[in-house]
C-alpha cells in the first residue's frame, strides 16, 4: 500500500513535467515548424537540441547558472530566516513586555521603518542600490552582494510571517511558561516558537519559492544565474524557445522539490498525536 | 516590620487596567500549609489578585512579600521567585507539542537542572499518584478535560513548589469531570501544601478551605473560616452572593 502511494507521488511529478514539455513543444513547433516544412519534425527537433545545448558545450551556461542560483538562494534564505526570526522576536517582545519604555518604543520604531522600506521598494532597486551605491568597491564579489540583497529583502517578509505565527499562539501558553519560572526568552524558545513554526511552515515555504524565483533578477548586476544562462544561449543561437523552456522547467523542478521538502517537514512536525 | 511567619504578606495591593480599578487595596497574610479559598462574584478581582501574586499581572501599587522578600521590587529575579509558587489555569495551558511526560519534566530539567532520568522517574511517580501514568507518552490533545487539568496539577507539583495557585481550575470542565480534579486537589490540601484557590465550587470550599475570603469590588469584604463565612455571613453582599449560588 505504502509503495503504491509512493509511486503515485512520483507519477504526479513526472506527469507535471511531461505535460508542460508537451504543451510547450506542440505550441512551439507548430509555430516554428511551419517555416521549415521540408525537413522532418524530429530531425529538426534534434538539430535544435544540439544547436542550443550541445554545441560549444552550451548546456554549461545552464548548469553554472543553476549553481549560482542555488548558491544565492541558499545563503539568502539563511540570512532571511535568521534575521527575520530576530526581527519578529524583538518586535513581539516590544509589544508584549513593556509598551511604554523609551528603549522598546525606539527599537520597535526602527524595526517598523526597516520593514516599511524593504517591503515598499522593488527587490531589483534594492539589488542595484546595494551593488552600485553601497558596495562600490570592485573587490566585492557579486554573489556576495546578491546574497546580502536577497537575504535582507526576504528577512522583512519572513519577519512578518514569523510574527503572525507568534501572535497565533494562545496567550495562555506564554503564561504557563512564565508561571513555571521560565524567562521570556526561554518561554519563546521552548514553547512559543516550536508551535509558531509549525503554523507558519506553509507561508515560509511560499516565501522560499518566491525567493528562488526572484533571484532571476541577479542578472542585472552581471551574475550568470540560471535565467541569464538561458538568455545567453538565446543570444548565441537566436532561438528563444528551447533555452527559455529549459530554464522554466529547471525552476519548476527546483520549486517542486522544495515544496516536497516543506511537505515532509510539515508532516514530521505533526506531533499533537492526530 | 514584615511578618516573618507569613509565607505571603500582601499590603495595599492595587491593580487597574486604564480607568478600570480592579483591585483597590488588598491586605492579607497567607501562612504555610493554609488552604485559602477565594470566592466572589465575577469581575470582583479574585483572578486578578491571584495573577498578581506571581506577577503575571504587574500590580499598580502595593507590595507582595514572599518569604520576606518583596517580589514587586525591580531588583528581584521574579523567575526564581515564581518557581516557588506554581499556577494551575482555568484552561490548563498544557504544551500541546510536548508529551505529558515532557510537560512535567521540562521545567525541572531546564530550570532546576535535574538529570533527565531523575526528572522522568519523579514525573512518573507524580502521574501514578493521580492515576495517569499510562498517559505519560500521550499528547495533551488525546486527553479529556479532567485528565488535562490533573496533568496541569502534576506539572505544578513536579517543580516542588511551596504553594500552588489555582485559577478556577474546574470552570472549563464538563460537570462529570469536575469531581476527579477536586479529588486531586483535596488530596493535595491534606498533604499540607499551601494552596490559594479561586473557585465557584462551594462544596469544595466548605470541606477543604482553612480560610475563605470573599472579594467584592476589588477589596476583601469578608474573611473567615468556612463555618463563619457560610453559616454566619456578616457582609450583606456576601449574604446576597451565597443566597444566589447555594
Amino acid at each position: 500500500m505504502r509503495k503504491r502511494l509512493l509511486n503515485k507521488k512520483y507519477a504526479y511529478y513526472i506527469a507535471a513535467i511531461a505535460v508542460l514539455l508537451i504543451v510547450f513543444a506542440v505550441v512551439g513547433f507548430a509555430a516554428e515548424g511551419a517555416a521549415s516544412a521540408d525537413t522532418g519534425f524530429f530531425a529538426e527537433f534534434k538539430a535544435k537540441l544540439i544547436n542550443n545545448f550541445v554545441k560549444e558545450d552550451r548546456w554549461k551556461y545552464l548548469t553554472s547558472g543553476l549553481l549560482n542560483t542555488l548558491i544565492i538562494s541558499f545563503f539568502a534564505v539563511i540570512i532571511g530566516v535568521v534575521l527575520g526570526f530576530i526581527i519578529a522576536i524583538l518586535r513581539s517582545a516590544c509589544d508584549m513586555l513593556d509598551k511604554k519604555n523609551i528603549f522598546t518604543k525606539t527599537l520597535n520604531g526602527i524595526l517598523k521603518a526597516y520593514l516599511t522600506v524593504i517591503r515598499g521598494t522593488p527587490a531589483l532597486i534594492q539589488l542595484l542600490i546595494i551593488y552600485y551605491v553601497i558596495f562600490t568597491s570592485p573587490n566585492v564579489s557579486k554573489l556576495f552582494v546578491a546574497v546580502i540583497s536577497f537575504g535582507l529583502n526576504s528577512s522583512a517578509y519572513i519577519a512578518e510571517i514569523v510574527r503572525s505565527g507568534i501572535m497565533s499562539i494562545d496567550k495562555g501558553q506564554f503564561e504557563a511558561g512564565r508561571s513555571l519560572g521560565f524567562t521570556y526568552a526561554q518561554t519563546m524558545w521552548h514553547f512559543i516558537l516550536p508551535q509558531a513554526f509549525k503554523n507558519i511552515l506553509p507561508a515560509l515555504g511560499n516565501e522560499f519559492i518566491v525567493l528562488i524565483k526572484e533571484t532571476s533578477i541577479a542578472g542585472y548586476i552581471g551574475i550568470n544565474e540560471l535565467t541569464r544562462g538561458g538568455d545567453f544561449i538565446r543570444s548565441r543561437t537566436y532561438e528563444a524557445f528551447l533555452p527559455l523552456i529549459a530554464v522554466a522547467v529547471i525552476y519548476l523542478v527546483i520549486v517542486m522539490i522544495l515544496t516536497k521538502l516543506v511537505d515532509m517537514m510539515e508532516r514530521r512536525l505533526k506531533t499533537d498525536g492526530r | 516590620m514584615v511578618d516573618n511567619k507569613a509565607m505571603i504578606h500582601v499590603e495595599g495591593l492595587c491593580k487597574s487596567f486604564g480607568d478600570n480599578h480592579v483591585l483597590n487595596g488588598v491586605d492579607i497574610d497567607i501562612h504555610k500549609g493554609e488552604v485559602l479559598v477565594i470566592i466572589g462574584p465575577s469581575g470582583c478581582g479574585k483572578s486578578t489578585f491571584l495573577r498578581c501574586l506571581n506577577l503575571l499581572e504587574t500590580p499598580s501599587a502595593g507590595r507582595i512579600f514572599l518569604d520576606g522578600v518583596d517580589i514587586t521590587a525591580p531588583s528581584v529575579n521574579i523567575n526564581k521567585q515564581r518557581q516557588k509558587m506554581m499556577m494551575v489555569f482555568q484552561h490548563f495551558n498544557l504544551f500541546p507539542h510536548k508529551t505529558i511526560l515532557e510537560n512535567l519534566t521540562i521545567a525541572p530539567i531546564k530550570l532546576k537542572k535535574l538529570p533527565k532520568a531523575e526528572a522522568d522517574e519523579k514525573a512518573m511517580s507524580i502521574l501514578r499518584r493521580v492515576g495517569l501514568e499510562d498517559k505519560a507518552y500521550a499528547y495533551p490533545s488525546q486527553l479529556s478535560g479532567g485528565q488535562k487539568q490533573r496533568v496541569a496539577i502534576c506539572r505544578a507539583l513536579a517543580m516542588d513548589p511551596e504553594m500552588i495557585l489555582f485559577d478556577e481550575p474546574t470552570s472549563a470542565l464538563d460537570p462529570e469531570m469536575v469531581g476527579e480534579v477536586l479529588e486531586v486537589m483535596k488530596e493535595l490540601a491534606n498533604s499540607g501544601i499551601t494552596m490559594v484557590c479561586v473557585t465557584h465550587e462551594m462544596g469544595f470550599a466548605r470541606e477543604v478551605a482553612s480560610k475563605i475570603i470573599f472579594f467584592d469590588q476589588g477589596v476583601i469584604a469578608e474573611c473567615g473560616t468556612p463555618d463563619e463565612v457560610f453559616s454566619n455571613p456578616k457582609n450583606p453582599r456576601l449574604r446576597d452572593f451565597l443566597s444566589k449560588i447555594l
